[in-house]
């Protein structure tokens, strides 16, 4: 079955390139006159047929697990938009670099990608140490850097970085909605934090802080980790020794199993709120099947909160959820089809609305500027993007959810949004539908 | 190192005369070249450069006095970190400041590095070093108020100064401090290692108690090979902050402790010539392969991991096939050269042999 | 108190495992004078093969002695092909050719098995003992790991003390020449040191993977600790090994535990430079004038 799917999506690869050819006359006609015309090489990265692109992501190494699935399903999502006939007519080219999550790997080959393959712009660079080494000189030469992959609020500060641009929630403001729900919901009880020693967890954890008030956890219910140090038993024993009922955790998905199971070890079962990042539940529940023997397997995943800003990957009713689904299928059917390839295609499907919204013959400064005006539209997401000239933010907020003890996800409460430091407020527009061809 | 020597023999008296034209040509090359290349070729150059000099100073410690070291790593850290904090507070400080400042600090730290390192041998002085390597960055990352943390330290860029004009690349400028600082640094080692303290690191190496009854003092030559070891991986360090833009302890992980001891392995074990093929094989080989990944005809885990297995692969095989490499493979053909026009059969082997004394401590 | 106790338990357990590890790079080191670094990536491809045969419907058991298998061929079939073509080079050179290896095999890895984070199932229930009325951080998995790094230390000293063929490999490790002229096979030792050797580390990696989880790095750093314990213990000394592999093992813990996780290895650092400023070659070491 798998091969003959592959097959089949080499053959309308195959098949496309010849359709390109005939579909670039085609499209002109089909689209709004201020757009008309043929295609230009209007800026580097882009000719008459092809527009590239290029990120660095950690493809090998300590980040490459669950994370290298990204910019493969990114990839996938153009080929797909490719065999579609593109963009305009253009073909989307995808060049990604392995920076191993290697702050100076990611400088060097952010050069190569600029200077050497004259990429038009930067798509979803992953990791936050890693960008916040290369954003400066980005904007330095003008450079889109579009949707970076990381949820640090470092990515919107427009007068600094005016060529970069945010995608995910930032941490801070799913720790306030996360916040705001235990205060809600699970309010009287010790809270307890769990959080990678870093922009990751620091920044989520100012986000909670700032709901929960800072003053009520105390030192001692602060526990830490270095994803370069696995043994997280310490950290649990002191929550536990805490007291803590409820502990938060900002933590990438390893690290939320790994305290799920150093937990169960000692007896202790708090209730966990753990941030989108850290709770895939095809992950968890990929790396806790395993210990099913004496009572620590998938069910330990019962009764967490959660939140997201993308639709479930297991809810198949779901219109966006079959469209991504159905590709990957395609195209990647090698990998797992989890929360990681849904946010590549999500993060794809935004980049091709944005390259639509800017026009035919888009140059660098024009496309920046029209993805600040263009008022876009969240596409999968729950929540609109926070794009304007003034705010490079970019999903505003987040839908709390909850995992069952068999994994099945359901969402509780409505979409809340916010800004790092303005007031939650609950977003009333409702979610949208793919449109027919999936493509924007 | 026969060959070169029975050579040097005759050239003794002008051993410095002929390192400064050689240097001096290798700069006008270099500044020629610098000029010719695009603006990402400038930033490789340099990033060679930048691996030449800490390589330069691993193969005076390791290829030459025998001191195995795992964790240079963590001394080009000493050096970058002090080149961050330095501009942080500092923006306008000159770049020679800085890299003189940064070379100091390495240095000494160096010392005290090198007074331990004295004490032990290999696999035992590995060991250490290592662990060094491993340690050091997560000090960056505990005190974040001082070291910024995992996200680390930017570096403002160095701006070419204004005679050069405002279009003037800085990748351009950047590359000729780099070359400049790594002519002067192999100008300084290869006169060192023809003078008196030169020598003694090599008696050192290949028999402590013969060199010892000679009088030499031995900890005091294996601390001073430390310490110029430790000088010049702070001036790749500090080199190593402007090219990258950032400090920060991913940046020296254990992995590149490996790659400069790997490159100087790969360029052939003990000569400055070999430090300097080793840096260009470090730089280039993985830019050669990175383009596999994004490939949309194999499967992604295929794609994503083929550089790696292509690097990986071409150690082991290096190893196999060229055990002194590439200056080794060099002199070999060479050699092989010379011998059929001077009708000397194995005129140069003798260098070829001498490799193979094996390192100390092991 | 019980804080004290937590951390002692969870020292105890991954000590057992740097020990595992500390012996298998002991063991090669005393065979052919090689530090191999590709020890860490032969125990991950080891591991995966086990999780391979489990996945497809293999027992655990079945699996554990696929991961033991497995490691003795492929220990002797790197010894073979690779290590013993360069055993004239530059020692240096194996250093090298290990660490390449170490890639490479962290890089085939995922391509044969998917790139994903793994989990690997327990032998035994991972969920803590019950003492009284409390529930200690130490689980019948550990109590297996502990006993099947205690069995596999007894059985080497067995073999290495007790046997002829223990007798012929010491003596090949040692003296090759002389051992030649006697009539033992030399080469032929020295492979089956190297595939003891990668036994023991493909152990270390089957019981270690349900707490690291599985992943194609996931054995680098108790690579480096084990080498740490290695090296605090004396690298020619087996029970220096098994020591200083616990050592690490009590002391990182203590460290993460009250002064946070991320010193855990300035911690380290700090404890080598100790032992070795007083003993340059280790605790367990003869204190003999070096060898030239």
């Amino acid at each position: 079955m798998k091969s003959v799917m592959g097959g089949n999506a080499l053959r309308i690869r195959g098949i496309a390139i010849i359709c390109v050819a005939g579909l670039l006359a085609a499209c002109g006609s089909s689209t709004s006159s201020n757009d008309s015309g043929t295609n230009t090489a209007s800026a580097p990265g882009i000719t008459a047929t092809t527009i590239t692109i290029g990120s660095t992501q950690p493809l090998t190494g300590r980040a490459a697990p669950g994370y290298s699935e990204i910019s493969a399903s990114s990839n996938a999502y153009f080929q797909y938009v490719n065999a579609h006939g593109g963009i305009f007519g253009r073909q989307i080219t995808y060049t990604y670099y392995d920076d191993t999550y290697n702050p100076t790997m990611t400088a060097s080959l952010t050069r190569k990608l600029i200077l050497e393959d004259k990429v038009f712009a930067l798509f979803s660079a992953l990791g936050t140490p890693t960008h916040l080494a290369v954003v400066d000189y980005i904007n330095s030469q003008k450079v889109p850097d579009l949707f970076v992959s990381s949820g640090c609020n470092c990515w919107n500060d427009v007068s600094n970085h005016p060529y970069t641009f945010g995608w995910q929630p930032d941490y801070t403001i799913e720790g306030k909605i996360l916040g705001q729900y235990i205060n809600q919901n699970l309010g009287g009880k010790k809270v307890g934090y769990f959080y990678q020693n870093d922009e990751f967890g620091l920044d989520g954890v100012k986000g909670l802080d700032a709901q929960l008030g800072a003053s009520s956890v105390p030192d001692a219910s602060r526990q830490n980790y270095v994803p370069t140090n696995t043994n997280v038993g310490p950290q649990i024993a002191a929550l536990q020794a805490s007291g803590a009922q409820v502990v938060v955790s900002f933590s990438i998905p390893a690290f939320t199993a790994l305290a799920l199971l150093g937990a169960a070890k000692v007896g202790y079962h708090p209730i966990w709120v753990v941030s989108n990042v850290g709770s895939d539940v095809t992950t968890l529940t990929g790396l806790l099947k395993s210990f099913s023997k004496g009572a620590a397997g998938v069910q330990l995943l019962g009764g967490m909160v959660t939140d997201a800003y993308l639709p479930l990957t297991g809810d198949t009713s779901n219109k966006w959820i079959s469209l991504f689904k159905g590709i990957h299928d395609t195209y990647v059917s090698t990998l797992p089809w989890d929360g990681n390839v849904l946010y590549g295609m999500a993060q794809a499907y935004t980049l091709v609305q944005a390259i639509k919204a800017a026009g035919r013959n888009p140059t660098r400064a024009s496309f920046v500027k029209a993805l600040e005006s263009t008022k876009l539209s969240g596409g999968p997401g729950l929540a609109p993007f926070g794009f304007s000239s003034s705010s490079h933010l970019g999903y505003l907020g987040v839908q709390v959810a909850t995992i069952a003890a068999d994994g099945t996800q359901s969402t509780a409460g409505p979409v809340y949004t916010s800004s790092d430091s303005g007031p939650i407020s609950q977003y009333s527009g409702s979610a949208s539908s793919p449109p027919a061809n999936g493509i924007p | 190192m026969v060959a070169v020597r029975s050579r040097a023999d005759r050239l003794v008296a002008s051993t410095l005369r002929r390192h400064l034209l050689i240097a001096l040509g290798a700069a006008v090359v270099l500044l020629l070249l610098s000029a010719q290349i695009g603006a990402y070729d400038d930033y490789n150059l340099t990033a060679v450069a930048i691996f030449a000099v800490a390589a330069a100073g691993l193969t005076l410690l390791t290829g030459l006095n025998g001191q195995l070291s795992l964790g240079h790593g963590a001394l080009m850290a000493i050096g970058a970190y002090t080149t961050s904090l330095l501009l942080k507070d500092h923006r306008q400080l000159p770049v020679i400041v800085v890299l003189l400042i940064s070379v100091v600090s390495a240095g000494v730290i160096g010392i005290a590095f090198g007074y331990a390192a004295a004490r032990l041998r290999g696999p035992y002085l590995a060991g250490a070093t290592l662990t060094l390597a491993v340690a050091l960055p997560q000090v960056a990352t505990r005190y974040k108020s001082i070291f910024g943390g995992e996200s680390g330290l930017t570096v403002p860029p160095s701006a070419p100064p204004d005679w050069l004009g405002a279009d003037f690349p800085p990748e351009r400028w950047l590359a000729w401090i780099a070359v400049a600082a790594a002519v002067v640094t192999m100008l300084l080692l290869a006169n060192l290692l023809r003078s008196a303290p030169g020598r003694a690191f090599k008696a050192v190496r290949d028999n402590e108690a013969a060199a010892a009854l000679a009088g030499i003092d031995v900890a005091r030559t294996q601390v001073l090979a430390f310490v110029i070891s430790a000088a010049c991986a702070g001036l790749a360090g500090a080199l190593f902050a402007y090219w990258s833009g950032i400090t920060s302890p991913a940046g020296f992980s254990l992995s590149l402790s490996l790659q400069l001891i790997t490159a100087i392995v790969i360029g052939g074990l003990g000569s400055l010539a070999g430090a300097v093929w080793g840096s260009i094989v470090l730089v280039f080989v993985p830019l050669l392969t990175s383009g596999l990944a994004s490939s949309v005809h194999l499967p992604s885990a295929v794609a994503d991991n083929l550089p790696l297995a292509i690097y990986g692969g071409i150690l082991v095989i290096a190893m196999l096939v060229a055990p002194h490499g590439i200056q080794g493979a060099l002199r070999r053909i060479l050699a092989i050269g010379r011998a059929r026009r001077e009708h000397t059969p194995g005129g140069g082997q003798k260098g070829v042999v001498d490799w193979d004394d094996p390192a100390p401590g092991t | 108190m019980s804080r004290f106790f937590v951390l002692s338990l969870t020292g105890l357990t991954q000590g057992a495992i740097y020990a595992a590890m500390a012996l298998a790079l002991v063991m090669i080191w005393r065979a052919t004078k090689v530090i191999n670094f590709a020890q860490a990536a032969m125990a991950m491809f080891t591991t995966y093969l086990a999780l391979f045969a489990i996945d497809h419907g293999a027992p655990y058991w079945v699996g554990f002695l696929v991961a033991l298998l497995s490691g003795l061929l492929l220990g002797a079939i790197i010894e073979r092909v690779l290590v013993r073509p360069v055993e004239s080079a530059p020692p240096l050179n194996v250093v090298i050719l290990t660490l390449g290896l170490l890639l490479f095999l962290e890089a085939l890895a995922p391509m044969a098995f998917g790139g994903q984070i793994r989990s690997f199932p327990p032998a035994f229930s991972i969920v803590g003992l019950h003492l009284g009325n409390s529930q200690v951080a130490f689980s019948p998995f550990d109590a297996f790991t502990l006993g099947a790094v205690l069995a596999v230390m007894v059985l080497l000293l067995v073999l290495f003390q007790k046997t002829n063929l223990g007798l012929r490999m010491r003596a090949s490790a040692f003296n090759p020449e002389v051992s030649g002229l006697l009539g033992i096979r030399v080469g032929r030792m020295l492979t089956l040191g190297w595939a003891l050797a990668s036994l023991v580390g493909a152990l270390a990696g089957v019981l270690i993977a349900p707490s690291l989880l599985l992943y194609p790095t996931f054995m680098d750093d108790v690579l480096v600790f084990g080498f740490t314990g290695a090296v605090i213990g004396g690298l020619d000394s087996a029970v220096g090994a098994v020591v200083g592999g616990l050592l690490m093992g009590f002391a990182l813990s203590y460290v993460g535990g009250y002064f946070g996780s991320d010193l855990e290895t300035v911690g380290a650092l700090v404890i080598l430079i100790a032992v070795l400023m007083v003993r340059p070659r280790g605790l367990f070491s003869l204190q003999r004038l070096r060898q030239v």
